[in-house]
């Protein structure tokens, strides 16, 4: 077992001192930041595992957990509506792909009975699923809106053609959608072999049978790359959503309609 | 904008005035790309914003300043906008925008302006429009593709496809027009046939058409 205690933690500190003393050295001018990111890292795991260890305690109702899923929700869609601001609305758009991700996931797993439903699986496997997203759900929403600004001649061509709108942007929603998810295929391709996954890496340190700690890492990959497909998928088809009106024209990304601003006067126009 | 003025139903009806005077605003209005806050656009006597808009695009076909070609073949951009066309239907359009039938297999990326613009004009004719759009078509082309599709689009005319083309060039109005509208400053500042437009335009338009405001 690795039960390491605050010595060991301690000690384990002399690394970030390594880092610190390299950036002197080669004057990166980083080492607040080393410090700051170092110090923040453990107040911010302190305060998770204080938590956790009050939530594990015997007794404590499954809603709580269940809580804490929603708080992690509304954090992660604040964070994608900072990083990806152009589209309106965009972070009620990513609690809903969060939400819908979880419900998807989460019910396989348990719903199927992968694991046991208590607190002390929902929050991690919770937190690995939106942790993951959450990289992809930035860059598919960011993807989406540069090529359907970038292309706005070609969307327009195809909508001149008749298209509907979900045709015309269909080509870019491909393209925005393999770009998220690419990265995170060749993630699950790689495992095992380039690096090995944190999960399982945690349970082997912890003394867990290292089949064992296999199995529970392939399965959470599996949750990774569900959650990945269902947040993105959402997200694209949302964005497209919103970045059309109802009579199919495209909206000026990152301000109001071209329509609207138009502002013909009481004139006529016959074909 | 105040625009107000008819697009007759035949010939070839330019648009003329200078850049940034909402010709092309006006254009995409009438394809429902844009919205205006108050006025009509009608079509045939409809308001346009009552009839169904991708309806209305096929009836009203545009083709844009920058040729737009899509990615694949020339037969992959035909079959974007219908895709139930047949290769022989296919090779007819190409024809009828003078482009030979070994075409349908090129690159649509890899084609000259010209030619793309050709595709772009070919791709909207096979939705059958009941007029024809034509944004500053010539603007990105050598001089050489701009005669043709001054030529395409009288050709056009000829056969009952009415055209609406946009241009801020006075020697190409002077060239395609059976009628024109210019606009100046988002209003319509005088209609009539190309020949009368010396004698009685108003004096904004005189001074455009004279070079003056151009």
């Amino acid at each position: 077992m690795s039960d390491i205690g605050w010595a060991g933690l301690g000690l384990s500190l002399v690394l970030v001192v390594v880092a610190v003393l390299l950036s002197l050295w080669r004057h990166l001018g980083l080492e607040r930041g080393i410090v700051w990111a170092s110090t923040r890292a453990l107040a911010q795991l302190l305060a998770v595992g204080l938590l956790l260890q009050v939530l594990l305690e015997p007794g404590v109702s499954i809603w709580w957990g269940w809580l804490w899923v929603a708080v992690m929700v509304v954090v992660a869609s604040i964070t994608v509506s900072r990083r990806a601001p152009a589209v309106p609305g965009i972070v009620w758009l990513a609690g809903l792909a969060f939400t819908g991700s979880a419900v998807l996931t989460l019910g396989v797993l348990f719903g199927l009975g992968v694991f046991d439903l208590d607190i002390r699986t929902l929050i991690p496997l919770a937190g690995l699923m939106i942790g993951n997203s959450l990289a992809a759900t930035v860059l598919v929403s960011r993807r989406l809106v540069t090529e359907l600004d970038d292309k706005r001649d070609e969307v327009e061509a195809r909508l001149a053609l008749g298209q509907p709108a979900a045709a015309a942007a269909q080509p870019y929603l491909v393209e925005g959608l393999r770009t998220a998810l690419t990265p995170q295929i060749e993630t699950t391709k790689a495992v095992g072999l380039i690096a090995l996954p944190g999960a399982m890496t945690g349970l082997i340190l912890a003394g867990v049978d290292p089949i064992d700690a296999v199995q529970v890492q392939a399965a959470v990959m599996f949750l990774v790359l569900g959650s990945v497909a269902t947040t993105t998928t959402v997200m694209a088809l949302g964005i497209r959503r919103r970045l059309f009106t109802v009579d199919h024209r495209l909206l000026q990304i990152g301000g109001p309609a071209r329509g609207q601003q138009v502002g013909e006067k009481d004139g006529e126009k016959r074909v | 904008m105040d625009a107000t003025g008819d697009v007759p139903e035949g010939g070839v009806t330019v648009i003329v005035g200078p850049s940034g005077s909402g010709k092309s605003t006006l254009l995409r209005c009438c394809n429902r790309l844009e919205v205006p806050d108050r006025g009509t656009v009608r079509f045939r006597g409809s308001d346009v914003t009552t009839l169904d808009p991708l309806t209305l695009r096929r009836r009203v076909g545009m083709v844009f300043q920058r040729p737009t070609p899509f990615a694949g073949t020339v037969r992959d951009n035909l079959q974007i906008a219908e895709p139930a066309l047949t290769d022989h239907a296919a090779v007819l359009a190409l024809e009828r925008v003078g482009l030979a039938p070994p075409f349908l297999d090129r690159d649509a990326r890899e084609l000259s302006g010209g030619e793309a613009q050709r595709i772009c004009l070919a791709r909207t004719l096979v939705t059958r429009p009941e007029v024809v759009l034509m944004d500053e078509v010539t603007s990105s082309v050598d001089p050489a593709a701009r005669l043709a599709l001054e030529g395409l689009a009288s050709g056009l005319a000829a056969v009952d496809v009415p055209v609406v083309w946009v241009t801020h060039d006075l020697d190409q109005m002077r060239r395609v027009a059976d009628h024109v509208l210019v606009v100046i400053g988002g209003r319509v500042v005088h209609a009539g046939p190309p020949g009368r437009l010396g004698s009685d335009a108003p004096d904004e338009a005189q001074q455009f058409l004279t070079g003056e405001a151009a």
